[in-house]
């Protein structure tokens, strides 16, 4: 069966102008949305999921440069829209989540408000309509008490509470894309499991696709259909989520699995990937996490890594899949949490 | 590794922290909680969403005056100290790592600036040099470097903004930390470095820490004691292993069967227990049903927890 794509995301590159430099966020991020599926992007802290996110939307600071690459949705291209355009996706076809729920709430308006705003905007509703459906929301994202709760202001919410507001603004409209950037990490995990059970409803209803960004492995092997994997502004390793637990390939997802506290006893020391995050005002030549990598070869500091393909839907960028490269053993722990799966 | 003969670092007795007191909209957010850690302990809190964890965190360091009860630290009970004087006093000693980390960064200033203001108040650089120096390093600790002192927080990802907050907590070498929700925005490889550095920390400074997180496996493997807390009550509250093993009260039952595990097979066959709220009878309180391990419910109720804690033991 061929799998539709809602959205192509090309050798996306973008930088911010600060006061030390030029930042290179992104360095050719590419990815494809399949129609109805969850994609979550994993990677480490720094390295371009939120900008992702926010490039798509095209809500990036007023420093940032998109200096190269397209975002193709329904035959056009994103990146060349006007604002006018932007103005009716945003929120309507596409919706995002932004990772930090309380820079995206206005502090001066009632959560009320702010819920039904976008609905009215987007489908002409009538105030009365739009307060049922707010309502509605609230309660199905778990707000108790939500008729009360109406005409608080978000400083009178718990950071939890919050994130949920959001999420029922993000969904109100039925988006056919959802960029979800870290919805439930300040929620505990029931409440976490009950929204993404009700995303996956969504999902079924609506055909939404999601994109799924998060630390959480836990959620990631939950809720994800592919896993892309971020390193320094690029997806290093893609694939299908059991393709990404089971059979990593990339040594930077390998130390990514090693650090999970599951696998360690208490009082243990956990596994850290060694060194400190790439400098993104000079990142690395070559294969830009070579200096962090105990498999690095000497082709790793001089050239960047293609994109080598391993199945029909498992990709990584890493000189160790070169047939010239001597083979790599993905390191014990992982090994031994396969084994002890079988 | 508990240690019996350990001092108590903070005791909190019968603590409440109700909002708009009073008023239509009151909001009993701590409702009579009690609690220690010992010195150079790991006290983990975990609960639902909106249950009050960062109230009680906020409260301890004093952002707020308690409604009710009594906060001992080293003895004193800070309820009860009003002056501002007083409050930066204890400050030095106890601080906190926000569960927001953007909104609890000033805006306007450099990373190097927000790191070095309690560096400046409690403990002074002789110059511009070493006072540089001091936050490089801290800045190291955390994963960051050099490069990122002149920057502004809304320069920073999620996760950098974090280790900005845990680095200015940090700096200013308290002997206990309110850590809300610490490593949330990271990585798990970042996660790891921060936990073995607040561990290493603890160690050799024998600092002693409140860890509120949603993490359970992180929550497990950093604590030695966690409080299970429910709509402003303690409902749980025992050794680590305990608890994540023999956890009885519904509550608790139901946050253990919903921690997703990083394996993909197992979350397609995962069964999640509900929680259905009860009322807590009218004798409720604390009671224990192992050794340490104390449940929050009525005395016909401990009987039937202990049986059911001791018969999973037994399996
Ligand atoms: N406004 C900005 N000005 C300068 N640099 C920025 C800005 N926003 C982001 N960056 C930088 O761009 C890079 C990518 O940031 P991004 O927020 O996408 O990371 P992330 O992968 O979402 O990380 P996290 O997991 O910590 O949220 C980081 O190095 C960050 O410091
Ligand atoms: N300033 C305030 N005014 C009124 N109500 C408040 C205020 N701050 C918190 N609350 C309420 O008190 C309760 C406890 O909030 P708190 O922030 O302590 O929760 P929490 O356990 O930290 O939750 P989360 O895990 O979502 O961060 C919530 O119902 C919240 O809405
Ligand atoms: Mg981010
Ligand atoms: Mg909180």
């Amino acid at each position: 069966m061929a799998v539709a794509t809602i959205l192509n995301v090309r050798d996306l590159h973008v930088s911010f102008d600060t006061f030390a430099g030029k930042v290179r966020a992104l360095r050719g991020v590419a990815f494809d949305l399949h129609k109805g599926e969850t994609l979550a992007i994993v990677g480490e802290s720094g390295s371009g999921k939120s900008v992702t996110g926010r490039s798509i939307m095209r809500l990036l600071a007023p420093t940032a440069n998109i200096e190269r690459g397209s975002v193709l949705f329904k035959g056009a291209d994103l990146l060349k829209s006007g604002e006018k355009r932007m103005q009716a996706i945003r929120g309507r076809e596409i919706s995002m989540i932004f990772q930090d729920p309380m820079t995206s709430l206005d502090p001066t308006m009632t959560i009320g408000n702010q819920i039904m705003e976008s609905y009215r905007k987007h489908m002409r509703a009538s105030k009365g309509a739009a307060r049922a459906r707010a309502l509605e929301l609230l309660d199905i994202v778990g707000i108790p008490d939500a008729k009360r709760r109406f005409s608080h202001y978000p400083h009178q919410f718990s950071g939890g509470q919050r994130q949920r507001i959001v999420i029922a603004i993000a969904l109100i409209c039925d988006p056919e894309i959802l960029i979800a950037d870290e919805p439930t990490t300040a929620l505990d995990v029931t409440i976490q499991a009950q929204i993404l059970n009700l995303m996956k409803d969504i999902q079924k209803k609506v055909s939404t696709s999601i994109i799924f960004v998060t630390h959480d492995l836990g959620v990631v092997a939950n809720v994800a259909d592919r896993v892309a994997v971020m390193y320094a502004g690029r997806i290093v390793e893609v694939g299908r989520t059991d393709e990404i637990f089971y059979s990593p390939r990339h040594p930077y997802t390998w130390g990514l699995l090693c650090s999970m506290p599951t696998l360690y006893e208490t009082g243990e020391r956990l596994y850290a990937i060694p060194g400190t995050p790439p400098n993104m005002l000079h990142p690395p030549a070559g294969d830009a996490f070579h200096l962090r990598n105990p498999y690095a070869m000497g082709i790793d500091a001089k050239e960047a890594p293609p994109l080598f393909q391993i199945s029909e839907t498992h990709y990584a960028a890493t000189w160790l899949l070169d047939p010239r490269s001597p083979a790599a053993e993905p390191p014990e722990v992982i090994q031994k949490k396969r084994r002890s799966l079988c | 590794m508990l240690n019996t003969n350990r001092k108590k670092l903070l005791e909190v007795d019968g603590l409440k922290q109700y909002f708009n007191k009073g008023q239509k909209t009151e909001v009993r957010a701590v409702d009579d909680i009690s609690f220690y850690i010992e010195e150079g302990e790991t006290f983990g809190l975990v609960g639902e969403s909106g249950c009050g964890k960062s109230t009680t965190g906020r409260s301890i360091i004093r952002l707020y005056t308690p409604t009710a009860g009594r906060i001992l630290f080293d003895g004193e009970d800070i309820a009860r100290i009003r002056s501002r004087a007083e409050i930066l006093r204890f400050r030095r000693d106890a601080q906190m790592i926000f569960q927001d980390p953007y909104a609890s960064l000033n805006p306007r200033m450099k990373v190097k600036d927000i790191v070095a203001e309690g560096i400046d108040l409690h403990d002074p650089a002789k110059n511009a040099r070493e006072r540089d120096e001091r936050v490089y390093r801290m800045l190291e600790l955390v994963g960051l470097d050099e490069s990122h002192a002149d920057r502004y927080p809304h320069e920073f990802s999620g996760g950098q903004r974090q280790r900005i907050g845990i680095a200015r907590a940090l700096a200013l070498k308290p002997r206990f930390i309110v850590c809300d929700e610490p490593i949330s925005a990271l990585d798990v490889s970042i996660q790891a470095q921060v936990v073995n550095l607040l561990q290493d920390l603890q160690k050799s400074q024998n600092l002693t820490y409140l860890f509120i997180a949603h993490d359970l496996s992180m929550v497990k493997f950093i604590s030695d004691r966690i409080g299970v807390m429910y709509y402003g009550k303690l409902v749980e509250v025992g050794p680590s292993e305990e608890i994540y093993n023999y956890g009885v009260h519904p509550y608790t039952e139901s946050l253990l069967s919903a921690i997703p595990l990083p394996d993909p097979e197992y979350e397609r066959s995962r069964k999640r227990i509900a929680y259905i709220p009860q009322p807590p009878g009218a004798d409720a309180k604390l009671r224990a049903v192992a050794p340490g391990h104390f449940v929050y419910c009525t005395e016909a109720e401990a009987t039937a927890y202990q049986e059911k804690r001791n018969k999973r033991v037994c399996s």
